[in-house]
């Protein structure tokens, strides 16, 4: 056990940190889940691309450095730290390229990976249906065999950012001879094309973050299926381990919030009281289990072992533990926590109330904290499915 | 940055591992409960054979001098049997306590049979006059008017109380701080009572990381034996969720705990910190996981005849010996507020 950064990791860390401190922006852009706001978030990506910093543990000829995991963390911290933009790249990097990686032709990392990382070509998720949440198995799009390819047809939703962006994925029925998750294949598919219609939706918070997508006989060729027909669930359920477990939410975030929040606090102590502050030791306590969580996770993983179903302990604890710690910024606002975002008189911007909206999201997206229960339970501990 | 034990210290646990689950099985604790102490006294033998009991002493005093880290999971294992006895007083505090602290004669005299299992120590910190385990201990080790003292338990007044968790065999103890029991006046002596303290902080959260497992173990083995309604009560999700957040409950504190052992090992500048992250997570998991283990197993987990009763209650003692959730969170609090 050796729980210091090594020689190189601490420079990696140096480099990191001199990067972002001279070119993340001053002020916060407008939120990345508005047209506008999108537009402007894309700029950074570029930005970020240009320099390597977009995709660090990718390797380097699709336009990362090779960083070990370890060193991808230590880029998150920082990358936090600064409170730099958030990633509207994001479902691209961390939720479809690790399927390429592992599923992908090289034909299709080629084309794919490099322009997703710059941002150039923008990427949602397309999981689920009107009647297909949590049972994603349940889903009904389809897709039917044509020369060179194939046509999609149905209804996916709560696409996050597909109202901007330019391609998705999500999975397909093409044998409807098949049932639940057999019979399905994992399909990238345009967005701009004849016959695809998207409609935003506002979430919660007011933002346009979400949109329906509509397809009627949408053509994909067959360069754009990801691993083999039929077999989609199998690919597709790569991407969700990643997105509940480490790639989708590092520790770096939840550290960050956790020392504004003991900024917020040392502002606000005035109005705080021995249960208020014990909230916010547990905040900043619950943020170094997590990062100590994942820093043993990841030594794991470094050494040839997969996570696996322990990937869904992450997603309950991390999306909890940022309900939880938004609950006490909020508290210790007080009567101003409801002046949003716009407003001369909103403490931080209305940052707080606005991270405790999203932050409630946690639980609900990636497969609910339900399913991850489930998930738990059933392969974590060997209770009986039913 | 590698966040895991070596090979070696993985070894050492599977070693007690398997001595503790050949001879140190429920009706073992139970018999202590029951006042028949004979048999932990031969799983100490069994130990100190490991070398176990004194790993913490340094080569040249006939231990294996090592550290914190290497004591922790030989002491998780202790916490999954619930091995009754001062053994986070005897190994993971007293022995390295006696070392340096100890005089020439009280080396001499106690060190050797420290460690072979044949004198075990407990700790009276200052203020401190209820000791677990004084009822059947050889050696008091006692911090008094910020002097250190080696008292012959028989030479010392040790009135019984009663714990919850009767296997602790807890005394009130009283002696006469007089010279002849007096420890070396010539190092920090409060110093090392504060080290002794951190370490036992520690010790305490590892042993509550392996009670917090035999819960559950118990608990998710009852789940899936137990029928009602035609199947087994674990295939209901309300039991499901349940276990689920037990063992996040419980797999979130273990890396604290270890990480904690790594920063008392290296002399980490925040290892005070690490150590009270490590008590707060272990304890209130293993709370958390003994009212869940409660709930799940019903009405026959509500009575002494069911074993989980005797995890139950050292999960209570512990994770409010030495240094409970408050006191630690209150040291957090100085550090980072």
């Amino acid at each position: 056990m050796d729980l210091n950064f090594s020689d190189t990791e601490q420079a990696f860390r140096r480099e990191c940190r001199a990067w972002l401190e001279a070119h993340a922006p001053r002020k916060p852009l407008p939120s990345g889940d508005t047209k506008e706001g999108f537009a402007r978030h894309l700029e950074w990506e570029h930005a970020l691309f240009d320099a390597g910093w977009a995709a660090v543990s990718w390797p380097k000829e699709y336009g990362g450095r090779e960083a070990t995991l370890f060193e991808w963390l230590i880029f998150e911290e920082e990358y936090y730290r600064v409170g730099a933009p958030s990633r509207v790249t994001q479902n691209g990097i961390f939720l479809l390229a690790p399927t390429l990686f592992e599923f992908g032709t090289g034909e299709q990392k080629e084309r794919i990976l490099r322009p997703m990382a710059r941002g150039d070509v923008t990427w949602g998720q397309a999981w689920s249906e009107p009647n297909a949440g949590s049972d994603l198995a349940s889903l009904k799009s389809t897709a039917r065999r044509v020369d060179g390819g194939w046509r999609l047809s149905g209804q996916k939703t709560w696409s996050t950012r597909a109202a901007f962006c330019d391609m998705a994925y999500g999975l397909f029925r093409t044998d409807p001879e098949q049932a639940r998750h057999r019979g399905l294949t994992y399909f990238m598919f345009p967005l701009h094309a004849e016959g695809v219609t998207v409609r935003g939706v506002d979430r919660l918070d007011g933002d346009e973050g979400f949109a329906e997508i509509f397809l009627e006989d949408v053509f994909v060729p067959d360069t754009d299926v990801i691993g083999a027909v039929d077999q989609g669930w199998k690919v597709a359920m790569a991407t969700t381990s990643s997105e509940r477990g480490l790639s989708l939410r590092s520790p770096g975030r939840f550290v960050a919030t956790a020392t504004r929040l003991i900024d917020l606090y040392h502002r606000y102590r005035d109005r705080s009281d021995p249960v208020l502050r014990d909230q916010v030791i547990r905040a900043w306590m619950d943020a170094q289990a997590y990062r100590w969580f994942t820093f043993q996770t990841v030594t794991r993983m470094s050494e040839g072992e997969s996570i696996g179903p322990d990937s869904s302990m992450n997603k309950v604890f991390w999306s909890e533990m940022d309900v939880r710690t938004h609950e006490t910024a909020l508290a210790l606002i007080g009567e101003a926590l409801e002046l949003d975002e716009g407003s001369a008189g909103a403490v931080d911007g209305g940052h707080w109330m606005k991270g405790f909206q999203f932050a409630l999201a946690g639980p609900i997206y990636a497969g609910t904290n339900e399913i991850q229960r489930n998930i738990i339970s059933e392969r974590v501990l060997g209770l009986p499915r039913k | 940055m590698r966040f895991a034990f070596t090979d070696d210290q993985k070894m050492l646990r599977d070693t007690v591992r398997e001595v503790l689950q050949r001879e140190c099985a429920p009706d073992v604790v139970r018999a202590v409960w029951e006042g028949r102490p004979e048999g932990v006294r031969a799983v100490w033998s069994t130990l100190a054979e490991t070398g176990v009991l004194g790993m913490t002493a340094s080569e040249e005093a006939g231990g294996m001098g090592m550290s914190e880290l290497d004591a922790l999971l030989p002491l998780e294992e202790t916490g999954y049997a619930a091995l009754p006895g001062p053994l986070v007083d005897t190994m993971a505090v007293g022995i390295p306590l006696l070392e340096a602290g100890g005089t020439d004669a009280q080396r001499e005299r106690w060190l050797a049979p420290a460690a072979s299992g044949d004198a075990r120590i407990v700790i009276a910190f200052e203020d401190q006059e209820i000791v677990a385990h004084a009822g059947s201990a050889d050696l008091l080790i006692a911090e008094r008017g910020g002097a250190g003292f080696c008292v012959p338990i028989g030479e010392a007044t040790v009135t019984p109380e009663t714990s919850v968790d009767r296997s602790r065999e807890l005394g009130r103890v009283q002696f006469e701080a007089s010279a002849q029991y007096r420890m070396r006046e010539d190092v920090d002596i409060t110093a090392l009572f504060e080290l002794s303290s951190e370490r036992a902080s520690l010790a305490t959260a590892a042993q509550l990381i392996g009670v917090s497992r035999r819960m559950l173990d118990m608990t998710v083995q009852y789940a899936k034996d137990r029928e009602q309604f035609g199947k087994p009560i674990g295939a209901q999700q309300a039991v499901k969720h349940r276990l689920a957040n037990a063992l996040i409950e419980q797999e979130f504190a273990r890396p604290l705990v270890y990480r904690a052992g790594w920063s008392m090992a290296t002399k980490a500048d925040d290892a005070e910190v690490c150590v009270s992250l490590a008590k707060i997570y272990a304890g209130e998991a293993a709370k958390f996981v003994a009212k869940e283990a409660l709930q799940i197993h019903g009405a026959i987990g509500y009575t002494i005849e069911c074993d989980l009763h005797m995890w139950m209650k050292r999960a209570w003692a512990l994770s409010a010996a030495h240094g409970d959730a408050a006191y630690h969170r209150e040291r957090v609090g100085r550090h980072i507020l």
